[in-house]
């Protein structure tokens, strides 16, 4: 077993951990972080994977971005405990747990029809999510979506500043 | 990686870890003596010659200090929170590059700790994980003085985030790479506040509000927070927040020093590689005057006009930037 494999099961269980501490903490604020931390464990992940600019956005983004915002408003509602169990939601756990068997049964017959056609994990050739090769991708290939992307977001940010004029 | 690799790996991120502790140290010193001469003071001056000993008499003082938890406190995160905050503060200067290739006993070495193609990026995520240690620290703190002031700063440094990474394009741009060594390495013959005045404005104040000093010091104003996020804070833990402040400046002035002043870069350094690190010292330590300066100059600016100033003013301006740097490089071909 490559170091790096053994480095994948590490954080795929740390991953897993937090994952389960965000789905299981009755605190607010804890989930919150524990969601950050599952975040953080992705981007190394992906770093492992041989993609760093990848790795960073993942960072940038969902970390440093969305994830602040969330604790934000966390904060400024008030961030109390959970209640315990039940609920206004209650009758959404079995829904849940059905819906959960039904993905793993999914996951599992994906994972035997495929599991020949993996790669390994260093399967990555040079140059592989480079800022260059990734650049090259989204303005050649991903042109449309990309610039979709981009001018909807322009019109977000610009949007919430001309909102901020009344 | 073999064993040597990371054998050199570990002893350059120990003498940068040595150099940034440091010039902590010397950077309280500093903004210390450099306040007091400009308010017509003399500063400390009893701890040693010119009290030179200073930051470590207040080190011992700090380490002596009782650590205080109040008793309604996320006693995990209240802990947890000084830390968070002073981490990023270190990893962001793992791709600073202090100087070229220099000789080192018979051999060359590159006097920085990685150069990785996404240097620029990994400067703007690491730094945005900086605002969740303040966040933290106040809300853990269970006070409403600290809550406020880590409110503040969450919303102050995801708006002036923004900026900070639309001035970092335009550097790219001219340089066409993302790592920090290349971008210096384009800088030879001319620096790119040269070619960037709008890029090195914008990111200057963006940067100053990142690292929460005046006038955006809002999170911590001590008239109308009693020290904001920190004020439960006693002891090494306060000292924490201080030291992830002041690593902050020096490192942020090492990045501007980088990506617009020519970093290591200055007459001579062909010649004399060893020369870089002192061309880079000089510029941040006048970098970091500048700061002290602004902090000594300016009163603190109003939170509603911190916010307006950095979505209304700050970020067109980086997007105009960007708009322009990128029309120039087409017209001009590079």
């Amino acid at each position: 077993m490559s170091t790096n494999l053994l480095v994948l099961f590490v954080l795929a269980l740390i991953a897993v951990g937090a994952a389960l501490g965000m789905l299981f903490s009755r605190n607010v604020v804890y989930a919150v972080l524990f969601l950050v931390l599952v975040m953080l464990t992705l981007a190394v992940l992906y770093l492992i994977l041989g993609a760093p600019f990848l790795a960073l956005a993942q960072v940038t983004v969902y970390a440093g971005a969305i994830m602040v915002l969330f604790l934000f408003a966390v904060m400024i509602l008030g961030p109390q405990k959970l209640p315990a169990a039940g609920g206004p939601i209650g009758w959404q756990r079995p829904v849940a747990l059905g819906l959960t068997l039904l993905f793993l049964v999914e996951v599992v017959a994906a994972f035997a029809a495929k599991v020949g056609a993996l790669g390994t994990l260093n399967g990555a050739q040079a140059g592989f999510g480079s800022p260059a090769a990734i650049g090259r991708l989204l303005f050649n290939r991903y042109l449309l979506p990309f610039e979709a992307t981009s001018v909807l977001l322009l019109v977000a940010a610009v949007g919430a500043v001309v909102l901020t004029k009344e | 990686m073999t064993a040597s690799m990371f054998g050199i790996w570990a002893v350059k991120a120990l003498i940068l870890i040595f150099i940034l502790l440091t010039g902590f140290a010397y950077a309280t010193y500093y903004e210390r003596r450099a306040i007091a001469r400009i308010q017509a003071r003399i500063g400390p001056n009893r701890a040693g010659p010119w009290g030179l000993l200073q930051p470590a008499a207040d080190g011992i003082k700090l380490i002596f200090k009782e650590e205080f938890i109040p008793a309604k406190a996320d006693k995990v995160l209240f802990t947890l929170a000084p830390i968070i905050t002073v981490i990023p503060a270190f990893l962001i200067a793992a791709v600073i590059p202090w100087g070229g290739e220099v000789p080192f006993f018979g051999r060359t070495a590159h006097l920085y700790l990685t150069d990785i193609n996404v240097a620029t990026l990994y400067i703007v995520a690491v730094g945005s994980l900086a605002v969740y240690g303040i966040v933290l620290a106040g809300w853990s703190s269970n006070n409403k003085y600290s809550l406020l002031g880590g409110l503040r700063s969450a919303a102050q440094m995801v708006s002036y985030e923004l900026a900070l990474g639309l001035a970092l394009v335009g550097p790219i741009l001219i340089a066409g790479s993302m790592s920090l060594v290349k971008i210096v390495e384009a800088q030879k013959s001319v620096w790119f506040i040269v070619y960037q005045p709008l890029a090195f404005i914008v990111f200057l104040i963006a940067a100053f509000a990142e690292v929460n000093r005046t006038p955006f010091d809002l999170p911590e104003a001590e008239q109308e927070l009693t020290g904001g996020y920190h004020t439960e804070y006693s002891g090494m833990r306060f000292a924490l927040f201080f030291m992830a402040e002041y690593i902050k400046v020096v490192a942020m002035s090492a990045i501007i020093a980088a990506l617009f002043l020519g970093g290591y870069y200055g007459p001579g350094v062909d010649a004399f590689p060893w020369l870089g690190p002192v061309y880079m010292f000089i510029k941040i330590l006048v970098l970091v005057f500048f700061a002290i300066w602004t902090r000594a100059t300016l009163p603190r600016l109003r939170y509603d006009r911190l916010m307006a100033f950095g979505w209304k003013v700050l970020f067109p301006l980086a997007l105009l930037n960007v708009f322009l740097t990128a029309v120039g490089i087409v017209l001009l071909g590079g």
